[in-house]
């Protein structure tokens, strides 16, 4: 049901264009938390662990990073503070797991529960005070419309990350520490049997993972929403695991996940600021059944997935 | 054959419960002794409590939130430098059974006297449940529900017309737009949040009728990701000025000020948080209105002082305006205030006729008006002339 | 009392400790005196007897929220939608219940319940299916599921099913008095309590006792064995899944039929995450389940009096819901470590995670 949009009320601004801008704009916004922890958890399940605790390690991150940032002034020493911590997080999980009859579900739960808890407590004194954030590209410096400069206002973290996919999907296709990463993956008794450790290296795949979620935290402190507060996350941590499989285990579709999952959070708001705002509840509902359906659509009972490490347990 | 750890499981589960059940009965036991002189205490007029007197107060989200619960964390504050009050908080509390169970908590284990349960949604049932169980406590309840013939005697409620803010924040901000375009982010349509929508957008109108107001709903009290998103929006949809009926608006200020357009407040003051562009804003002054409860209180008979149902605005002290920002014109802050004062003598009724909704429909005859003790007024279910989109 | 009992028993009680010493280590760094802390969670979770009511009226959901993660778990299907489920029972639920009109309230209750169970098992049954059938990863949907549930709740609250009169807290309309769950005789803590009781027992019967679960933990340990076997392995999932959903829709049957009396907002609860938690720790044990639902609900009781006695943040029970969760499951590790608990025949051989050992095949 759609209710009056009323063109000639919107001369002024940009109108509907509005729309398809807002959802361009709010695909990178939205979406630059998702592709880190998704960049991260991929790192994570190709060498053959899932952890599910980087729902806990983002929000960790975001705390850190803003009560860092609000001490000393700079917001990109908050950034990497906050990845250090997700780094601590995730060589705890792959510490943990290294252990004999330990679960890696079951920690990253585990590990959820922890850091959430962790960060509210410690982020207590840090909900009122105003941090420094981090600064945007001005990439539109060209046009003279403020909504298009606005929605090209890019931070840094996104080209990061931008950058980063490609990358590690580089190292993984293309370097030996790639390779000795998928197989252990792979394999665990074939990468033993070629004289590697594999809880080594799922410890550090998981500790770098950590690092990348910690980094996504930051830039929900930092840049978008840019503040620190409980109600921050919204299960961006968990549905990264979501957006993996989405994105079969590759960086570069992690990158498009990310972004198609980013625009279609905007799409909502979007609509309601032209005036469509009948049944926005269900709006608020889209970018799950959007990821739902994808996974519907390839998903398959006989076959495992393309690109699916096939010593990963959550995705047997 | 079962196995050897399904075993284990059932002996260990059954080792649990019974030392579980051991520490329960202990406490069961140690609560008899010490419930006996609690109960006589409390029908003798309790003789071991000095006249220090107890309050409680819930709230149902941090105490530090720049918003709803911050202000009523202040009026906490306010009422914790009272002599002879001691105060109890609790943050957090959602509006489930957790509500009772706090409440009953701070009764039987605090010796409360008084409680602030301060969420909406904490009225029925929770403190009609508790109401119940303790008629010597008394319930004061934040958002106007009670109802003499329905609910108990012990209870009551209050609310503030905080829409009279919102009508002199919507002065501020229909002087201030360029744009004629003003944003209203909600968190539900329901009939409070539209009273303000459409009190902030008449507010607007009255000074500069071209101005309309886009409202973006996101569905619940503490959103901060959409709600930034909706700032978002509507910038992009070139409004300049934006206000919100949200708990804690810190988000949509800040993005607000980053965005460079202009913000008004609710709830508390949120200036420090964007020094350019903070209008002003509607706030609550639950300071004053808890110290006279209490005052009421320490007379042993509080509903002989205040009437169960309490509401006031600007001329009962229940709200006022964040002082004005740096951006607002000499011009505005002088019709801001004449708007305040009549307000505050009763010479300006927000809500009169002719007024239609925003589909044409006359909602209010020429002539006649709605002042704010009009019961039609709380449940209002229309947006007026001048705001664009639809009740979803 | 046999060595490897003795071995579980001694594990956990450590493990307890442990997480205690460290917990009472942070408080103490926070600045707050530990002892006192742990005296006030003794207060506030069994010292008094509404304390004891305050911790089992909260244990009651996070038995059956746990179900939803434990039951599929056999079939080692890691179920994490009791958050969903919890609300779709209890929307389905008052649809029911308002549909009943003026029936008697015992056939009310019944009706509720039967609804509630229903549509949570449908719920999670439909993950299952999807599983079972689509390959589709049951964690990821379950958990994608939770999100829908909410939005769809609040849709229905907000819109078709909306009370015209419930104003300023969108609410369905209300059963009435009569008609809702009333309180245990003697207790202040209602009906829910007992089905989450009776529930983890049928679930234990059902699972450690009954030919499904002897099949169910086969299949879980080894599909392919379980396919070898003959089982229908994958109507075992989805019965699972249904199970499951079912006790989590009952939970949110409970939750509207004695706490509210009609579903709006306040349904969703976050019982639902915390049940997984429970059953982790239960190792997806029906019933080790009800000791821990009480230790949680116990946690959960006394965080009110560190609020307001201690000065803590209300993050301080969730700072230690995740120490205790975090260090019980390390302490997993450590069984077979000490030789004086070995058996002199042969040494027991477990697998990590709870659930079917090889030598059950």
């Amino acid at each position: 049901m759609m209710s009056a949009i009323d063109p000639v009320a919107d001369v002024t601004g940009i109108g509907v264009w509005g729309v398809p801008l807002a959802v361009a704009s709010g695909a990178v916004r939205i979406g630059t938390p998702f592709l880190f922890v998704s960049l991260g958890e991929c790192l994570t399940e190709k060498s053959g662990r899932v952890n599910l605790g980087l729902e806990g390690t983002l929000v960790m991150g975001a705390m850190s990073a803003y009560a860092i940032s609000y001490y000393s002034g700079s917001a990109w020493l908050g950034v990497l503070v906050a990845g250090l911590v997700g780094s601590v997080l995730g060589a705890l999980h792959g510490w943990l797991c290294s252990l004999p009859r330990v679960n890696d579900v079951a920690i990253g739960i585990a590990l959820i529960s922890l850091g959430t808890g962790l960060a509210f407590f410690l982020g207590k004194p840090f909900i009122q005070p105003s941090a420094t954030k981090l600064p945007a590209i001005d990439l539109g410096f060209w046009s003279s419309s403020p909504e298009v400069r606005s929605a090209l206002q890019i931070n840094a973290l996104f080209v990061v990350g931008l950058l980063l996919a490609p990358a590690i999907a580089f190292l993984l296709a293309r370097t030996r520490w790639g390779l000795v990463l998928r197989t252990v993956g792979e394999s665990s008794d074939a990468a033993r049997s070629m004289g590697y450790r594999v809880n080594t290296v799922r410890a550090i795949a998981t500790t770098c993972g950590g690092f990348l979620a910690g980094v996504a935290g930051s830039f929900l402190s930092l840049f978008y929403p840019g503040s620190w507060n409980e109600r921050l996350s919204s299960g961006q941590g968990l549905m990264a695991v979501a957006l993996v499989i989405f994105a079969q285990w590759n960086p570069v579709r992690c990158l498009w996940a990310a972004l198609l999952f980013g625009a279609s959070s905007a799409l909502g708001p979007a609509l309601q600021s032209v005036g469509v705002s009948s049944g926005y509840q269900l709006f608020n509902a889209v970018p799950y059944v959007l990821t739902l359906g994808i996974m519907i659509a390839t998903s398959s009972a006989s076959r495992r997935l393309p690109g699916q490490p096939a010593e990963l347990t959550v995705a047997r | 054959m079962k196995s050897e750890r399904r075993r284990h499981a059932v002996i260990m589960s059954k080792v649990v419960l019974g030392a579980l059940a051991l520490f329960m009965g202990l406490g069961c036991s140690k609560n008899q002794e010490s419930a006996a002189p609690s109960a006589a205490g409390s029908a003798s007029g309790s003789p071991a409590a000095d006249d220090t007197l107890t309050v409680g107060f819930i709230y149902v989200g941090p105490k530090d939130d720049y918003g709803y619960n911050q202000a009523h964390h202040e009026g906490a504050l306010v009422v914790s430098k009272l002599p002879g009050v001691k105060i109890r908080e609790e943050e957090n509390v959602p509006e489930t059974d957790d509500a009772q169970k706090t409440m009953q908590s701070m009764v039987s284990l605090d010796g409360a006297k008084l409680l602030f349960p301060t969420s909406f949604g904490y009225f029925d049932p929770h403190i009609l449940v508790e109401a119940k169980k303790f008629p010597d406590v008394t319930f004061l309840h934040c958002g106007g529900l009670y109802d003499a013939t329905k609910h108990p005697v012990n209870a009551g409620s209050y609310f503030g017309y905080i829409d009279e803010a919102q009508y002199v924040s919507g002065i501020v901000a229909g002087m201030t737009t360029k744009t004629n375009k003003l944003g209203f982010i909600a968190a539900k349509p329901i009939p409070q949040v539209l009273r303000n929508i459409n009190a902030f957008t008449l507010g607007a109108r009255s000074v500069n009728p071209k101005v309309t107001t886009a409202v973006i709903f996101t569905g619940d009290w503490s959103e901060p990701k959409k709600e930034a998103d909706a700032t978002n929006s509507l910038a992009d949809q070139g409004v300049d000025v934006v206000t919100m009926h949200v708990d804690s608006p810190k988000i949509i200020v800040e993005q607000a000020e980053k965005r460079g357009i202009f913000v008004t407040g609710y709830h508390a003051s949120q200036a420090p948080l964007a020094p350019k562009g903070y209008l002003t804003g509607a706030e609550w002054n639950w300071g004053q209105v808890y110290t006279q409860y209490v005052a009421a209180m320490k007379t042993g008979h509080l509903f002989d002082h205040m009437p169960h149902l309490e509401r006031g605005g600007f001329k009962e002290g229940f709200i006022k305006m964040s002082p004005y920002g740096v951006a607002v014109s000499g011009d505005a802050k002088k019709k801001a205030d004449a708007a305040k004062a009549a307000l505050t003598d009763g010479s300006l009724v927000i809500f009169k006729g002719p007024l239609s909704d925003n589909a044409g429909k006359q909602i209010i005859a020429p002539g006649a008006a709605m002042v704010q003790t009009d019961v039609n007024l709380e449940k209002m279910a229309y947006l007026v002339e001048g705001v664009k989109g639809s009740i979803p | 009392m046999n060595r490897a009992a003795a071995e579980a028993v001694l594990i956990r009680a450590g493990a307890l400790l442990a997480s205690m010493a460290l917990f009472g280590a942070f408080v103490a760094l926070a600045g707050a005196d530990p002892f006192d802390v742990f005296y006030q969670m003794y207060r506030g979770s069994f010292g008094t007897s509404f304390s004891v009511q305050n911790t089992l009226l909260r244990a009651a959901p996070l038995m059956l929220t746990a179900l939803c993660t434990a039951i599929p778990a056999r079939l080692g299907l890691m179920v994490i939608g009791g958050e969903g489920a919890m609300v779709i029972g209890g929307l389905a639920s008052i649809t029911c219940g308002l549909a009943c009109g003026a029936m008697p309230p015992w056939f009310v209750t019944v009706a509720m319940a039967v609804a509630g169970i229903a549509a949570g098992g449908a719920w999670v049954g439909f993950s299952g299916a999807l599983r079972a059938y689509r390959g589709v990863n049951e964690t990821i949907s379950t958990l994608l599921f939770n999100y829908i549930a909410i939005a769809l709740l609040s849709y229905f609250v907000e819109g078709p099913m909306r009370d015209p009169t419930s104003l300023n807290k969108p609410s369905t309309r209300a059963i009435p008095a009569e008609d809702m769950l009333q309180s245990i005789p003697g207790l202040e803590v209602h009906w829910g309590l007992v089905f989450g009781l009776v529930a983890c027992v049928i679930a234990h019967v059902l699972m450690m006792r009954s030919v499904f679960g002897f099949g169910a933990a086969i299949a879980g340990g080894n599909l392919r064995a379980g396919m070898l076997c003959g089982l229908p392995v994958r109507r075992m999932m989805i019965i699972a899944a249904v199970l499951g959903g079912g006790a989590a829709g009952l939970a949110g049957m409970a939750e509207v039929a004695a706490v509210h009396g009609r579903a709006n907002a306040s349904l969703v609860t976050g019982y639902g995450y915390t049940g997984i938690l429970v059953s982790f720790m239960a190792q997806h044990e029906p019933l080790a389940i009800i000791p821990v639902a009480l230790l949680f609900g116990g946690i959960g009781a006394s965080n009110g009096l560190l609020q307001r006695v201690d000065h803590l943040p209300d993050a301080t029970v969730a700072v230690l819901q995740g120490i205790l969760f975090v260090v019980i499951l390390a302490s997993e590790t450590l069984y077979g470590r000490f030789a004086i608990f070995r058996p002199r025949e042969e040494r027991v051989v477990r697998s990590a995670v709870r659930g079917p050992t090889p030598e059950a095949i």
